[in-house]
């Protein structure tokens, strides 16, 4: 069985090597995302011990100063240290993106199943509440219910999620239709398992490549959320570094000091794109489809 | 086809009437108006009086159903910021999100439909890795970092533009193209995604066969069978770019409506904040239904209503 497909595989060298070196820039392209991400989240995670310096630290002395071997990421316009505040700014960002992903995914899945398995009333009221969701572009929602609720870290995450969970719901209640009616569901019903045993132990576990990309998918959007919300003010509120506020703090000295509001906008398309490539290599793997990641 | 429209219509109004709910009580729990906009030194008479002009006395119910009444004869009340109707304030403003909205989205086809077609014929190749790589990074920052990078090397670097204003053409640019690659991705995906599937096809094979050029093949055959998802994906994006138009209206000082939600929100207004929502959501309602219809009328194998 392994020399037969060994032997179709070699008989065919007029493809292979283009393949080979697609997946191979692929799976650079996968492992460079992940090393990203694990660099960010490292960083983020231990930012009190690698930050260089203290990201509120004033020196009025030395603002504004460009990037060197002293700031890697120069200076801003009170003389703090930008790298260290990247650093801790991503420390927030990363951790309002990971409450909001769980609350938001398990929010959203649960909906989905029960909606998508149950049909009926259900369906109907969860559905209409998604609806509602997206009656609204969320950045929209998000100001305007952060706007009234005030912008503390609570209400940000709560407010992010509010305006994220129904992606989850739709895309997981079309699974869930789909999953339904298959043989094995059935079998369990038959042998007198509840729906809630159905739902979680059958249904879940069929969903969760699908899951699996939502969620890192997620992580680029609700990032880019909380950094518009913060970048308008209602966000993270200054002094506390988040990378929006930082955007919007660096918006006066573009053009003397790009850095203050480009290298922390760097750090986001950093961290987003290595979420996306992520999300787009579980998605190639969970389709099974060539060159998976 | 019109009970379609109208069971469409009916499903918006819920829509509608829970989303103002929502933000109606919102506005009334979280804080009093009257202590937000008087100065401290008001006494509770004044604080009484303001209510009752602006509506805010009497059980939340019944001010529910006030507001309610006139939302139906299109009063959503006055602006407290400024002496006007905050509908009125809100249309107003409508309109250069809309330019820019409209901008954004024309480059975004412009720019996109072609790469993606590029991209479908030569699956793996230089073009397709370009535009792949251009997508991918569209879609890895929020429009207003792409404004101000936009801004330092286009306005401040070479000046090719001005850096921010509203009212010429050339103010338009930078907007737009920050706003529009952003939702540009998106569409070179689909593009290439249903191209890749049509060339697939079993006609494309037999217009191939039949000795057709390439080139008729591509342009009569496929790009006709691509364009309709297309349309229908194209304004689906309106809400995207509704919502980032907000931050890049705020970098460029575009006078329109997502710098409008900025401002009533910091300054407590609202009246507008309800009306802005209100606007957006019919507008969006509207769009959606739109689409459907445009979709139906343009794919004759799609009939809605049963």
């Amino acid at each position: 069985m392994a020399a037969d497909l060994a032997r179709a595989i070699t008989a065919s060298p007029a493809v292979r090597p283009r393949r080979s070196l697609r997946h191979l820039a692929r799976r650079i392209g996968f492992l460079g995302a992940v090393a990203t991400l694990v660099l960010i989240a490292g960083a983020a995670l231990l930012a009190p011990h690698v930050a260089p310096y203290d990201p509120n630290a004033i020196n009025l002395g030395h603002a504004l100063k460009a990037p060197s071997a002293v700031h890697w990421f120069g200076t801003d316009q009170l003389g703090r240290d930008v790298l260290s505040r990247v650093i801790h700014g991503g420390r927030m960002s990363l951790l309002i993106a990971l409450c909001v992903v769980t609350l938001a995914g398990i929010g959203g899945t649960l909906a989905g199943l029960v909606a998508g398995y149950r049909g009926g009333l259900v369906d109907d009221v969860v559905m209409r509440l998604a609806e509602i969701q997206y009656a609204l572009p969320p950045v929209i929602l998000a100001l305007v219910m952060v706007g009234v609720l005030g912008p503390s870290t609570v209400n940000i995450i709560l407010v992010i999620t509010l305006a994220n969970w129904a992606r989850f719901a739709r895309v997981i209640r079309a699974e869930a239709i789909s999953l339904r009616h298959r043989d094995f569901v059935l079998l369990a019903r038959l042998s007198g398992a509840s729906s809630w045993r159905i739902v979680l132990t059958h249904i879940l576990p069929n969903v969760k490549p699908t899951l699996l990309v939502l969620l890192t998918l997620d992580i680029g959007l609700i990032i880019i959320l909380e950094a518009t919300l913060s970048f308008l003010g209602l966000g993270i509120q200054p002094p506390d570094p988040s990378w929006g506020t930082m955007i919007a703090e660096g918006r006066a000295y573009l053009e003397r000091a790009w850095w203050t509001s480009l290298l922390p906008g760097a750090a986001l398309l950093a961290t987003v794109l290595a979420a996306n490539i992520l999300a787009d290599g579980f998605g190639r793997r969970g389709a099974g489809g060539p060159g998976g990641a | 086809m019109p009970s379609y429209v109208l069971r469409r219509l009916g499903a918006g109004a819920i829509t509608l009437f829970v989303m103002t709910a929502i933000i109606f009580a919102l506005v009334r729990l979280v804080g009093d108006p009257a202590h937000l906009m008087l100065p401290p030194e008001a006494t509770e008479a004044d604080r009484a009086l303001f209510r009752e002009q602006l509506g805010l006395s009497g059980p939340l119910p019944l001010q529910y159903l006030d507001y309610l009444l006139a939302l139906a004869r299109g009063d959503l009340g006055q602006s407290f910021r400024f002496a006007a109707p905050a509908l009125e304030v809100v249309l107003q403003r409508l309109g250069p999100s809309l330019i820019l909205t409209g901008a954004a989205m024309a480059f975004a086809v412009v720019a996109e439909v072609p790469l993606g077609i590029l991209s479908a014929v030569r699956p793996g190749g230089i073009a397709d890795q370009a535009a792949r790589l251009f997508c991918a990074l569209g879609q890895a920052a929020p429009p207003f970092f792409f404004s101000l990078l936009f801004i330092r090397l286009f306005a401040v670097e070479w000046r090719l533009v001005p850096t921010s204003g509203y009212g010429t053409p050339a103010h338009l640019v930078l907007p737009t193209l920050a706003l529009g690659w952003y939702s540009a991705a998106g569409l070179m995906r689909l593009t290439r995604a249903n191209l890749t599937q049509v060339l697939a096809s079993e006609y494309i094979k037999m217009a191939r066969a039949k000795g057709l050029p390439e080139h008729v093949v591509l342009v009569k055959h496929a790009l006709r069978n691509v364009a309709l998802p297309l349309v229908t994906f194209a304004a689906s994006q309106f809400g995207i770019l509704l919502g980032g138009a907000v931050s890049v209206e705020a970098v460029f000082a575009v006078p329109g409506f997502g710098s409008l939600i900025v401002e009533a929100i910091s300054q407590l207004d609202y009246p507008v904040v309800q009306a802005a929502v209100v606007v957006s959501v019919v507008l969006f309602i509207l769009i959606n239904l739109g689409v459907d219809l445009i979709y139906a009328a343009l794919d004759p194998r799609i009939r809605y209503g049963r």
